[in-house]
């Protein structure tokens, strides 16, 4: 089996890559091609591109009120979303790993978001927090709070869209360090019980380090995500109030698809923006801080 | 990944490594009362655990039970937390009627099976080709499939969208499956397990007369079901889940997918939350079944994106 291949194998071997080259070729790289160079056309007002306007889009972009705050609700929104999930999933993964009874069912229980779509997360959240008659304002007014605008008070509707995102992201970031957790060496965990670590001890000094690898993979791919994000900002808020809850891939829809907008030339430019940031999160990823994270 | 993002059309978005978390069965079992230190500590332990629990879960219980409950318990203030004024089955029938939600559900079966069908095959042969064939700069091509776990969707869906609709298949399943047919994290998922495959197997197999696809799919494939299988559940949540693309790639609301189906649902008549979370809970019910027993393979998946 090891004679050279000929001619014929090597062409064998990359018709089977075809079927999917065809589909990223198709739907990956020419869209991309074309986004670019959507980002750099006027649009006129069907949509149409208007021709070669070189930078006036990207130039627009920093100078635009607009998406200056669009830039700045998306960085909170991530912060506001990405570390908390985090922690409670780190806290949840952490009481699992206790030898109490009924750990499985609390595994599967915990688990159970992770089912959620961000469409049914998001209705059942909107019915939540519905300020007439939501079950949130209910609780609230048995200690006498007065009913709360969740989604519509201008300074208070991006911490409940967020909220409601950590809500979405506990199941998967659970179900990521569960997994790190059970991996875990359990010599090492033995070594430094004999030696006397127990109990936060154990945890902070022992278990963390060894799951660096697993957080630091959270906070990537959670902060990629957020930056992602859509689906519950269309169906909680729609952008708003005043904007505030409007994040980067809102506004490239907002600019592109809402009320036959077809700004398509605008929102290219914004989606550019999109596209770089998540590749420098990812170059970061691959290049400077993966070498600083414990490795076993 | 995106994972399939969880969430959405994105699962396993970025090609990340993490390779010490890809062999877990799904947590450790530790042996039963070996350790029962200070039962102090348990109570603790139970307490915090209680608490998140009812904070965590209460979303899931409320859509459960709120969608049984009437008008008279969802709409009073405070609204009630479980039926106080009877059982209202109804709502699930309701929900059906006002919008196709019936013909909606069909669609999202369709896109499902497509997407999944259609990324179990072409990841088998582009894995196939990347582990068991001599592909001529095959650094080069690794690079292209990974590249495609970086870009995000929503920056190329405007071109994807005025595509699909220059093609006129806005509103059909096609418009819904076609772009999501391959996929860079199930090609990975799908080489890591056939790079396990031993060699004298295949070579025994190919003596004895069988093809490249003969030995693909008899004998390669059957061997790799947990992968397969997480790759399936992997690709099948994600497609179920999709919001972003099918709301640009559908408008008559009988073409709609359930996600944007139940989405409107809220908006056109948010006066019965009941009939609102039984279409939920409808929507919810595939990728419910499928976490709940599918768990082992989701956690296989996890971290597939996992390039050495």
């Amino acid at each position: 089996m090891n004679a050279k291949p000929t001619l014929r194998d090597r062409w064998v071997a990359l018709a089977y890559l075809v079927p999917a080259l065809v589909v990223f070729g198709v739907f990956i790289f020419w869209p991309l091609v074309k986004s670019i160079q959507l980002s750099v056309q006027g649009t006129d007002i069907l949509g149409n591109p208007s021709g070669f306007v070189g930078f006036v889009n990207y130039s627009r972009l920093f100078s635009d009120p607009d998406f200056l705050q669009v830039l700045w609700v998306t960085f909170a929104f991530t912060v506001l979303t990405v570390i908390p999930s985090i922690a409670i999933a780190l806290l949840i993964a952490l009481l699992l790993q206790s030898r109490i009874r009924g750990v499985r069912f609390f595994r599967t229980a915990f688990a159970l978001p992770f089912a959620f779509s961000v469409a049914t997360a998001s209705v059942i959240f909107g019915v939540l927090f519905n300020p007439a008659s939501g079950v949130l304002n209910g609780l609230l007014s048995y200690i006498g709070v007065d009913k709360v605008q969740w989604l519509t008070n201008p300074d208070l509707a991006l911490w409940s869209v967020s909220g409601a995102t950590v809500w979405m992201q506990i199941g998967y970031n659970l179900l990521v360090l569960s997994a790190g957790l059970g991996a875990l060496p359990d010599d090492i965990l033995e070594a430094a019980r004999l030696d006397g670590a127990s109990g936060l001890r154990l945890q902070r000094s022992i278990v963390m380090p060894l799951l660096t690898p697993q957080l630091f993979f959270l906070v990537v791919v959670g902060t990629i995500h957020a930056l992602q994000s859509f689906g519950q900002i269309k169906i909680l808020t729609v952008g708003g109030p005043e904007g505030r809850t409007t994040t980067l891939v809102y506004s490239i829809y907002e600019q592109a698809f809402a009320n036959n907008n077809s700004n398509y030339g605008y929102a290219s430019a914004q989606a550019m923006v999109l596209l770089v940031v998540v590749l420098i999160i990812t170059a970061l990823q691959f290049g400077v801080l993966e070498r600083k994270v414990f490795y076993r | 990944m995106k994972r399939p993002d969880t969430n959405t059309e994105s699962v396993g978005t970025s090609g990340t490594s993490v390779d010490s978390v890809t062999s877990v069965d799904g947590g450790r079992r530790r042996g039963g009362r070996t350790g029962s230190r200070r039962g102090g500590g348990n109570l603790v332990t139970y307490l915090i655990l209680g608490v998140l629990f009812l904070v965590v879960l209460f979303p899931v219980y409320y859509g459960l039970v709120g969608s049984f409950m009437g008008e008279r318990d969802t709409n009073s203030f405070p609204p009630a937390l479980w039926p106080q004024n009877g059982i209202y089955p109804e709502n699930y029938s309701n929900a059906l009627g006002i919008i196709p939600l019936g013909s909606q559900y069909l669609t999202s079966v369709l896109q499902t099976l497509g997407i999944t069908a259609g990324q179990m095959v072409t990841s088998a042969l582009a894995a196939y080709a990347f582990v068991f064939l001599s592909l001529k700069w095959r650094a080069f091509w690794f690079g292209v499939f990974l590249s495609t776990m970086m870009i995000p969707y929503e920056s190329i869906i405007i071109p994807n969208y005025l595509l699909i609709s220059q093609w006129g298949l806005k509103d059909t399943i096609a418009g819904l499956v076609l772009p999501f047919l391959a996929t860079g994290f199930g090609t990975f998922l799908l080489r890591q397990s056939f790079l396990s495959f031993p060699m004298e197997l295949r070579d025994a197999a190919r003596v004895d007369g069988a093809g490249h696809l003969r030995f693909l799919f008899s004998i390669l494939l059957p061997l790799s079901r947990p992968s397969l299988a997480a790759l399936g559940i992997w690709s099948a949540l994600s497609a179920w889940n999709m919001y972003f693309w099918p709301l640009l790639a559908t408008e008559d609301p009988r073409n709609q997918t359930i996600q944007i189906g139940i989405s409107q649902l809220q908006s056109s008549d948010s006066d019965s939350p009941g009939m609102v979370l039984a279409g939920v809970m409808l929507a919810l019910f595939p990728t419910l079944l499928l976490v709940i027993f599918g768990q082992r393979f989701i956690v296989r998946g996890l971290t597939a994106g996992a390039v050495k």
